[in-house]
């Protein structure tokens, strides 16, 4: 997510925004599907709104203004570079011509070279997320179901961590890493992503881990399982639809991100964003390569988002079964 | 090793990826084996192999950098000499410092409050029609781009051409403006207006955050209320203002807070639009100059201190309403 914070999104979290069940805020798509249940049909209702012309221009215009100036982006990015430089992107229909040029310069064009910045994105992405996930998921197990004195209040401390905006961790962090010889590397970009998503993870994880019945965790331990197996085999398939929920989170943020990468990156490990907002210093009027990069950078996590969007309505199905 | 540290080729790059992915999952088998297998472990050995890595990491990477910035901001920029209150003093009284705490209390009033209206308005006039889950979807992607690409998106509409012979508009507000018969206007460049134009940008990620909650949040609300107000003859807007609102009251103040501490961090937009010049800046902005573009780490370590002072007293007021609301429930 483009957010500068994690928070967003999640802390108001999935499940704990009030009067806001767990699933119901991951899924523009389900929830026109409607959970109510009232006296009158839905299409009877369906209409009566739609009979509200005021509500449909409002809606409209909305829908419009939201969408416009994307829409010029990616219209501009397939135009040719004197076009696109010289003509607005609605003049298209005037003069249709469409060029895949600009992102063939973009992608292998000497000094953009846009297919090495998508390398080292998904290079510092994936375990980025990976790493965070893991560690999280086993502290919120043992959060939720360890007994150890303490406990509650070390929970307490971990949630009240996620207050600490990233800026201020950012000077004493960059220094070690420079003294471990790590500067420069990929290192401290996973590590850093990684320490900067726990607490809020642990604190979701945890959340849906009590959701689970005890009595489940009961009966395999009498049937003699220890932590470990009891982690793997009974919570892990349970929890995978939480797993995805968080996971696409940190995936957006860590593949959006530009002050992590630009605070602890080196020219080898810089991901498209820092390439892109570079460009926009050093080549901002070169609107036929911005407009290619800008599209190159925002599809994967266009992808990523919509299509595990699914997988959040399984989640949130599931949950609604077990109410 | 060599390679783990310093990979230059893309397979290098993608062999030092699964390395370290491989790695990290080694240590923690390992971790998990040996305390799962001997019989009698104590059981608090068994909490730390769980709890430990990520306590030990947030112990060293959050907690006690964040006590360091705080100390170090009480020195000068070098770090070496204690300067008290200095660098909090140069942004009260500096007349560039002072424009940078400004803007980002402009930013912090306009966006939560302008991003929550129109998501609010956005989620009533389309609840239960035929293309909702369309029409939420148009709000919501931007959500799903990073800032920096929507800082670009927004710079090209905003694009100025001088009203020079028939030298055309590429950027579509100024298009407007000449169509209207106006002169193009410099949006990024003119203060005041300037941070206004880019606050527009993050409103515009942020509808769609609002949207979502604030919508699953109007579901929520029973269907006989609704029906009985409904029965009573009771008008649209008075349905808004009577049920509506007041049913979603804690998803709102929720809504609000958590926009507000994205508003103070916010960061990538100011840097891509116009690198904090032109009267720009913002403290998240400001921070990263002068701790990284300047050397200050004394008015560096100020700057990320007065954002932590800024947003603990939101995300505790963020908090207790959750409480309250859970409460209540």
């Amino acid at each position: 997510m483009s957010t500068t914070d994690r928070e967003q999104g999640f802390t108001t979290s999935a499940a704990s925004a009030p009067g806001v069940k767990a699933g119901d805020f991951v899924d523009p798509a389900v929830s026109g599907g409607g959970s109510r249940t009232g006296t009158v049909p839905r299409s009877a209702k369906a209409k009566k709104r739609l009979t509200n012309p005021g509500a449909s221009l409002i809606a409209i215009v909305l829908a419009v203004l939201w969408t416009i100036p994307t829409f010029g982006l990616v219209l501009s990015s397939i135009r040719p570079e004197i076009q696109t430089k010289t003509t607005g992107w609605w003049t298209f229909p005037l003069d249709p011509q469409v060029t895949v040029n600009n992102y063939n310069l973009v992608l292998y064009g000497g000094q953009n070279n846009f297919a090495s910045y998508f390398i080292n994105s998904l290079v510092i992405t994936l375990p980025a997320v990976i790493i965070p996930i893991t560690l999280a998921l086993l502290a919120a197990y043992a959060f939720a179901w360890m007994d150890f004195p303490g406990r509650d209040a070390l929970f307490v401390g971990v949630f009240a961590l996620q207050i600490v905006p990233i800026q201020v961790t950012l000077i004493p962090l960059l220094r070690d890493y420079n003294d471990a010889g790590l500067a420069g590397s990929f290192w401290p970009i996973w590590l850093s992503h990684s320490i900067f998503a726990l607490p809020l993870a642990i604190f979701l994880l945890h959340n849906f881990m009590k959701d689970i019945p005890k009595s489940l965790i009961e009966a395999a331990r009498v049937d003699g399982a220890g932590h470990v197996k009891i982690f793997f085999q009974v919570l892990m398939p349970l929890l995978t639809p939480a797993i995805a929920a968080f996971g696409v989170f940190q995936f957006l943020w860590v593949w959006n991100d530009l002050l992590v990468a630009l605070t602890f990156g080196s020219p080898d490990t810089f991901p498209l964003t820092e390439r892109l907002a570079s460009l926009v210093g050093s080549r901002g009027s070169e609107w036929h390569v911005l407009t290619a990069g800008a599209v190159i950078s925002i599809i994967v996590p266009l992808i990523v988002f919509l299509s595990l969007q699914r997988f959040f309505v399984r989640g949130l199905l599931a949950g609604s079964v077990k109410g | 090793m060599d390679l783990l540290l310093s990979a230059d080729s893309t397979g290098d790059k993608l062999i030092t990826m699964v390395a370290a992915i491989i790695l990290f999952v080694a240590v923690m088998g390992v971790l998990l084996f040996a305390v799962d297998r001997p019989r009698n472990v104590p059981s608090w050995l068994v909490f730390l192999a769980f709890v430990g890595p990520a306590a030990l990491l947030l112990l060293w990477g959050l907690i006690r950098p964040a006590i360091l910035t705080i100390y170090q901001s009480f020195f000068d920029r070098r770090g070496e000499t204690f300067v008290g209150l200095d660098n909090f003093v140069a942004l009260a009284t500096s007349n560039d410092l002072r424009s940078v705490l400004v803007n980002t209390i402009i930013w912090v009033l306009i966006v939560p409050v302008a991003a929550t209206f129109l998501g609010l308005l956005y989620a009533v006039v389309v609840d239960r029609s035929p293309v909702e889950a369309l029409a939420k979807a148009l709000i919501f992607l931007p959500m799903a781009i990073s800032l920096v690409g929507a800082s670009i998106i927004w710079r090209f509409v905003y694009e100025y051409k001088a009203d020079i012979g028939d030298i055309q508009q590429i950027g579509l507000l100024n298009q407007i403006l000449v169509w209207l018969g106006q002169e193009p206007y410099q949006f990024l460049l003119n203060g005041p207006w300037n941070t206004f134009f880019l606050i527009v940008v993050f409103i515009w990620v942020q509808t769609g955050f609002a949207m979502t909650i604030l919508s699953a949040a109007i579901k929520a609300i029973p269907d006989d209320v609704t029906e009985a107000a409904r029965l009573d003859g009771v008008t649209g807007m008075q349905m808004f203002r009577h049920i509506t609102v007041p049913g979603i009251r804690p998803a709102l103040v929720v809504v609000l807070t958590t926009i507000a501490i994205g508003t103070l961090k916010v960061f990538d937009i100011v840097r891509t639009m116009t690198g904090g010049n032109y009267g720009t800046s913002v403290v998240a902005n400001e921070f990263y100059t002068q701790a990284f573009r300047q050397s200050n780490a004394g008015l560096g370590a100020a700057l990320a201190t007065i954002l932590f002072v800024l947003v603990v007293p939101i995300v505790v007021y963020n908090v207790r309403q959750m409480r309250i609301s859970e409460d209540v429930r």
